[in-house]
């Protein structure tokens, strides 16, 4: 069997934006142009490795903040709760909506948890120039990617509530600052499946071939 | 496989983006898909229509979108006294409560970002369709792939049902008529994506510039 070809093998760069296939040829001189789209061409993801790490460690740090602070107060009648992410998946549960409270269980607290492990085990995987399994991490990565919005959903509901629950002492809903750590979170771990290359997982294939 | 490397460049191989395996560009028929033999990614995907269908959705979309923003999406009765919200309020909610960096976040990702998409969509595809060029299409074409992880309308519909759940525990919520307007807007938004095929975008501009 032979090196499997990829552009980097034949000296081409694959559009990031549009996939066109560009040779080397015009790519030699610095910050070259996509002849196509007019995108900036690169044939990896500029330090990817570096960028997603940093990213992965500010999103651990604040990670901590995000589950410990309350992200939001429910005053009512002179009584108030205070949530924090995991209090409100409880809470649900404790009114009897399972089906609601799994659904924000795993987009607030599964995802963010799993996403950082999982980007964590591709970036240590390619560092350790791992053989096995690319495939499944390819799709690792691919699920990863797209499950990372998701966590929004308790951003959303909360910016819902603090609009519209605001009956002075009758009932009033206002955000707490775990609210910010949590976004930050989420919008960090979205740039650092976005800073990873998942092309990284398959560079060094061609390897076993030459022997 | 032959590789012809002599190209400066060339539409007729295409590098998987997500493993960089060179693959040529297949002939499939409407309604197939192409995908990566190495890594499974998706490659290529062929419509009916691609662009009339696209252009099509993205203004059945942006209509939605002007009506979810005019009525309310929920309303909330207790003890006599309501409260009503519409979409932008969220985003003004964090804002003035001293939260203003998620007053940006919540304005991008539930109105900036997928009214954006839907007008870059309409911008791009409704010239074409009168044979005409688009003012900026590269920029155009680079601005819908860096906006679309942005856009998080799908999950703000979410969003509205845990809050909903949530408050009908200790009070009367009702649906506004937005929140229709909202969800089709969605759905006209994910079938805009999904039928546009920017291979046959990439083209149709060709023809149109030759």
């Amino acid at each position: 069997m032979t090196a499997p070809v990829t552009a980097k093998s034949i000296g081409a760069i694959s559009c990031h934006v549009c996939g066109l296939l560009v040779s080397s040829g015009l790519t030699t001189t610095h910050n070259a142009r996509c002849p196509r789209c007019d995108a900036r061409l690169h044939s990896r993801k500029v330090n990817s490795l570096s960028r997603t790490w940093a990213l992965l460690i500010a999103a651990g740090i604040l990670y901590v903040p995000a589950n410990v602070y309350p992200v939001l107060t429910l005053i009512s009648f002179g009584r108030s709760t205070t949530n924090t992410i995991m209090g409100g998946v409880i809470e649900l549960a404790h009114s009897g909506q399972m089906v609601i409270a799994i659904i924000v269980f795993v987009a607030s607290v599964f995802v963010p948890i799993f996403k950082i492990a999982a980007l964590l085990f591709l970036v240590v995987s390619v560092q350790l120039r791992l053989k096995v399994q690319r495939r499944k991490r390819a799709v690792l990565y691919r699920f990863t990617e797209f499950i990372g919005r998701w966590s929004m959903i308790d951003i959303f509901m909360i910016s819902i509530l603090i609009g519209l629950v605001k009956l002075q002492a009758l009932a009033t809903v206002t955000a707490g600052p775990g609210a910010i750590a949590f976004a930050a979170v989420v919008i960090i771990t979205m740039f650092a499946a976005m800073t990873f290359d998942p092309r990284l997982i398959w560079d060094d294939e061609g390897d076993d071939y030459d022997g | 496989m032959e590789i012809d490397k002599d190209f400066t460049y060339t539409e007729s191989l295409i590098a998987c983006p997500e493993c960089d395996l060179i693959h040529s560009v297949p002939s499939i028929r409407e309604g197939e898909q192409g995908r990566c033999v190495r890594c499974g990614a998706l490659l290529f995907v062929r419509h009916k229509n691609s662009l009339d269908r696209s252009l099509a959705f993205a203004l059945t979309g942006l209509m939605f979108f002007i009506l979810a923003n005019i009525f309310p999406l929920l309303t909330f009765e207790m003890e006599g006294q309501s409260e009503s919200n519409r979409l932008i309020d969220g985003a003004i909610a964090f804002w003035n409560a001293g939260y203003w960096e998620l007053g940006i976040v919540v304005f991008i990702s539930s109105v900036v970002a997928p009214l954006a998409v839907l007008l870059v969509l309409i911008t791009l595809l409704l010239p074409m369709q009168f044979g005409r060029s688009p003012f900026s299409p590269q920029f155009q074409i680079r601005l819908l792939t860096h906006l679309k992880p942005w856009a998080m309308s799908e999950i703000f519909i979410l969003g509205i049902i845990v809050a909903f759940v949530k408050l009908q525990d200790f009070a009367d919520v009702s649906v506004g008529l937005s929140l229709f307007a909202f969800v089709l807007m969605v759905a006209a938004t994910v079938m805009a994506y999904l039928t546009l095929d920017e291979d046959a975008l990439w083209s149709r501009l060709k023809e149109i510039r030759a």
